[in-house]
């Protein structure tokens, strides 16, 4: 095993393996330092890098190599190097950046969270209430396409799509002809599958989880309900083809939904098989494990009482100054 | 007269041909290189001459060869980016119609310099004509020996092919370019890593212009030091300018870099002169990616001294009073044009070449062209010019490639320079949509104008 690495991001200095990407290793020491991701996934080759919402400030280069980056960096797709010293909610360009990427993603968004499955669970709506500005600045109208069927069980509603790729990086992990990708280019660019073709694979559910936005939907669980009536509950089956390990979504008596189990940064731990996610929605299909512990980003823990303490370094004024006021805005509401 | 060192023999007639070509000293360079030099002093005699990235960045050349990786057993490659496509650029179009053995002999000597053994010319995919020019001129070099094995007896092998563009602007950002190559989608990539570390089929891999490549001919012929003579400072050699725009003489020049801009646009030589015994009023000096300058700011530095046609004396005074050389696209505007139809047009050129992937660029393009046009035609409000200006910084440097910034700099500088013009339209909009704004104005001596906040 080579030698880790130490860098510091936003003052708080971190030890990791090399080749780190900037995002893990925030990640690794969490809290509110952590630049949000919408397209990078981690069990997804190649994603990230295209939203641009984890920009990060790069104040010093490396130990060997002081110099600070010339421009705000991807941080889900630049490596740590030795001595690396990190910017992120500590630095006002940052900020600054980040309400424009967040003010751009939403320009053509059609803000149709109160009709959306995905509202309560969608990191565009969290990432708007953090960074988004009260009013809209964009007077045109907002692009609209019609919806499309990816199958059966699938529905892709274009127009919520914030173009993340990373459905496409899971159509491009399961089957090796491209039947999924991308049409078209700039604001006029649309996911689409080869000729309304569904993409037959026993995984292809799985784009409806790595959806960050509610353009990629369970038909099954199509305005069955709002997710924060719902009772996440771990469970397992024993499934030949996945793991079987899945969160279902309960109302009442009712499996509604049955999704991969999310980390709190909303990816899915394992990819799980059409089978599990849309045939067994049975209570005796499951052998269950226990209530989800429910990340406090979203919505859904409304009812749930759970503060993470904010990190707060002593001797770090300017990090102190910043939970402040994220402190306050996060009270606001 | 100045010298010419790639347009020299432009008007030979049959030059286009690989015999005349060949009497007119052509190929000189590849035997030279193959049969006296080692690659390495190739690159020496390049990275000696100075010559810059012809293709808008301006990366020295050589310095760019000896970065590329040479790991055991893996192929490299060398792709030439002819694809052409930033508005107000044309001159590697001629060169290719009416010289193109000129390409193919840099081609030759660059891929023998970093040890290629397949080379690409990705040529723009509207370009059909040139495609089949350079397609023959392949063919009339491969049987005179000077292409496939063992050329010219000395044991080197190299294959040329012409690659057809994607039919997109973006095709031509390099790292794109070579995903187009790919036979994929013309995304650029996210660097790292560097194409001299993983481009075309992950092997290193260099991408330069065609005219970078087609002054590897006179360098080597003369000797790097001796092209390093012609020029000023860092900027060395000759650069083709494709002069456009109410000019009297609009056209391809080979020019001497450090030639005043006033002898360039003035002169007869060159450009002539403005049209119809116009005034100047603008000049968009490299391609519609730079930012525009006023006539006052374009012929004197913010400094007084006369601006010259090179890298450093364009962007001299940075954005705030300067430009950039680009890829020598020089458009002149005359007192009766209009910057703000002008802006609106260059932002729909990006809003309709954006590839996409992210997301300041794929909205923010659109947005502000939707913005322009509405200035544009009489709809506008005071705030939407101070809202172009802050949707030009949030896209400025947050994008994956630079095509976010050449989107958002010619309208920061349009808006930095005629912010007058702009109000104008807003205040006027009926006699915006009938004539232009203030004529006479910007062909007096300006104060300069500070950025705006
Ligand atoms: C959007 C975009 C379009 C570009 N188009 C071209 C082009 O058409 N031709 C070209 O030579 N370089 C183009 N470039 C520059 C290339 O990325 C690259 O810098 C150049 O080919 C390098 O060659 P050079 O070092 O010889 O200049 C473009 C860059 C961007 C960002
Ligand atoms: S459909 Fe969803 S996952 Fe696919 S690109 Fe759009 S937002 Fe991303
Ligand atoms: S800056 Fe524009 S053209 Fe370049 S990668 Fe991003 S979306 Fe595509
Ligand atoms: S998460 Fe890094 S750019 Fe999208």
């Amino acid at each position: 095993m080579s030698d880790k690495i130490k860098v510091s991001i936003d003052g708080i200095t971190v030890e990791v393996e090399p080749g780190t990407t900037i995002l893990n290793a925030a990640r690794q020491i969490g809290g509110e330092i952590v630049p949000p991701a919408m397209c990078y996934y981690s069990k997804l080759e190649g994603s990230g890098g295209k939203c641009r919402t984890c920009l990060v400030k790069v104040s010093k280069g490396s130990e060997k190599d002081p110099r600070p980056m010339p421009k705000l960096v991807a941080s889900c797709r630049t490596g740590v190097m030795d001595g690396m010293e990190v910017q992120n909610i500590t630095s006002p360009e940052v900020l600054e950046a980040r309400r424009g990427v967040v003010e751009m993603l939403l320009i053509n968004h059609p803000l149709d969270c109160p009709i959306c499955d995905q509202a309560g669970e969608c990191h565009l709506q969290d990432l708007s209430y953090e960074h988004g500005l009260a009013d809209t600045r964009y007077e045109f109208e907002r692009r609209t396409f019609e919806k499309i069927d990816i199958g059966d069980k699938i529905q892709l509603h274009m127009t919520r799509c914030i173009l993340c790729y990373r459905c496409v990086f899971v159509a491009d992990q399961l089957t090796d002809s491209r039947e999924h990708g991308i049409l078209g280019r700039g604001d006029a660019s649309e996911i689409s599958t080869y000729i309304e073709k569904a993409v037959d694979n026993d995984f292809s559910g799985n784009m409806i989880d790595v959806c960050p936005v509610g353009a990629l939907t369970d038909k099954t669980f199509r305005f069955k309900n709002r997710v924060w009536f719902t009772k996440p509950v771990e469970a397992h089956r024993d499934c030949p083809t996945c793991s079987g390990k899945v969160t279902l979504w309960y109302k009442g008596e009712e499996v509604l939904r049955v999704t991969g189990r999310k980390d709190q940064y909303g990816e899915v731990q394992e990819f799980i098989c059409n089978t599990c996610r849309f045939e067994t929605k049975n209570t005796s299909d499951w052998i269950i494990e226990g209530p989800r512990h429910v990340s406090q980003q979203s919505v859904i823990s409304a009812n749930h009482y759970e503060m993470k303490p904010l990190p707060v370094i002593k001797k770090n004024l300017e990090l102190q100054e910043a939970n402040k006021e994220q402190f306050e805005r996060a009270t606001k509401f | 007269m100045s010298r010419k060192l790639l347009l020299e023999h432009i008007n030979v007639p049959g030059i286009d041909t690989f015999d005349v070509y060949r009497q007119n000293g052509g190929y000189r360079a590849v035997e030279k290189a193959l049969k006296t030099l080692t690659p390495d002093e190739v690159v020496e005699e390049v990275k000696k001459s100075g010559l810059r990235g012809r293709g808008g960045a301006g990366f020295p050349t050589g310095m760019k060869w000896s970065f590329l990786a040479k790991p055991e057993g893996k192929p490299r490659y060398l792709v030439c980016n002819a694809d052409e496509s930033e508005p107000g650029t044309f001159k590697d179009r001629y060169l290719m119609t009416y010289i193109p053995h000129l390409l193919i002999e840099g081609m030759i000597v660059a891929s023998f310099a970093l040890g290629a053994k397949t080379s690409y010319i990705y040529v723009r995919g509207e370009m059909m004509p040139q495609i089949r020019i350079l397609e023959k001129a392949i063919a009339e070099a491969k049987n005179a020996g000077f292409l496939g094995k063992n050329i010219l007896g000395t044991g080197y092998d190299l294959e040329l092919y012409v690659q057809p563009g994607g039919g997109a602007y973006i095709c031509g950002e390099e790292t794109a370019l070579i995903e187009s190559l790919e036979g994929k989608r013309g995304n650029p990539r996210i660097k790292p890593p560097f194409p001299a570390i993983s481009g075309l089929y992950n092997c290193p891999t260099v991408v330069n212009n065609v005219e970078s490549i087609a002054a590897v001919v006179p360098i080597i012929n003369d000797g790097g030091e001796e092209y390093a003579k012609i020029g000023i400072g860092r900027s060395t050699g000759t650069k083709l300018i494709s002069a456009s725009g109410n000019i009297n003489k609009p056209g391809v020049y080979e020019i001497e870099l450090g030639v005043p801009v006033e002898e360039f646009l003035y002169s007869d030589e060159y450009c002539g002169g403005i049209a119809n015994g116009k005034r100047l009023k603008a000049v968009v000096p490299g391609g519609s990616s730079v930012p525009i300058l006023p006539a006052n700011l374009f012929l004197k530095t913010v400094t007084g001294e006369a601006r010259l046609m090179s890298y450093e004396s364009l962007s001299e005074g940075g954005f705030v009073t300067g430009s950039m050389m680009g890829s020598g696209g020089f458009i002149a505007f005359d007192e009766d044009q209009c910057i703000v139809r002008n802006t609106w047009n260059f932002s729909r050129f990006y809003h309709h070449e954006s590839c996409g992937q992210c997301s300041p660029c794929r909205e923010g393009t659109g947005w502000m062209e939707k913005v322009l046009h509405r200035l544009e035609y009489g709809h506008g409000k005071l705030s939407d010019i101070d809202l172009l200006v802050d949707v030009s910084k949030k896209i400025e440097g947050n994008t994956i490639c630079p095509l976010g910034d050449a989107a958002a700099w010619p309208v920061a500088a349009a808006i930095r320079h005629f912010r007058d013009e702009f109000e104008w339209h807003v205040t006027h909009p009926q006699e915006a949509m009938e004539r232009n704004y203030g004529l006479a104005h910007y062909a007096d001596p300006l104060p300069p104008v500070g950025e705006p906040a």
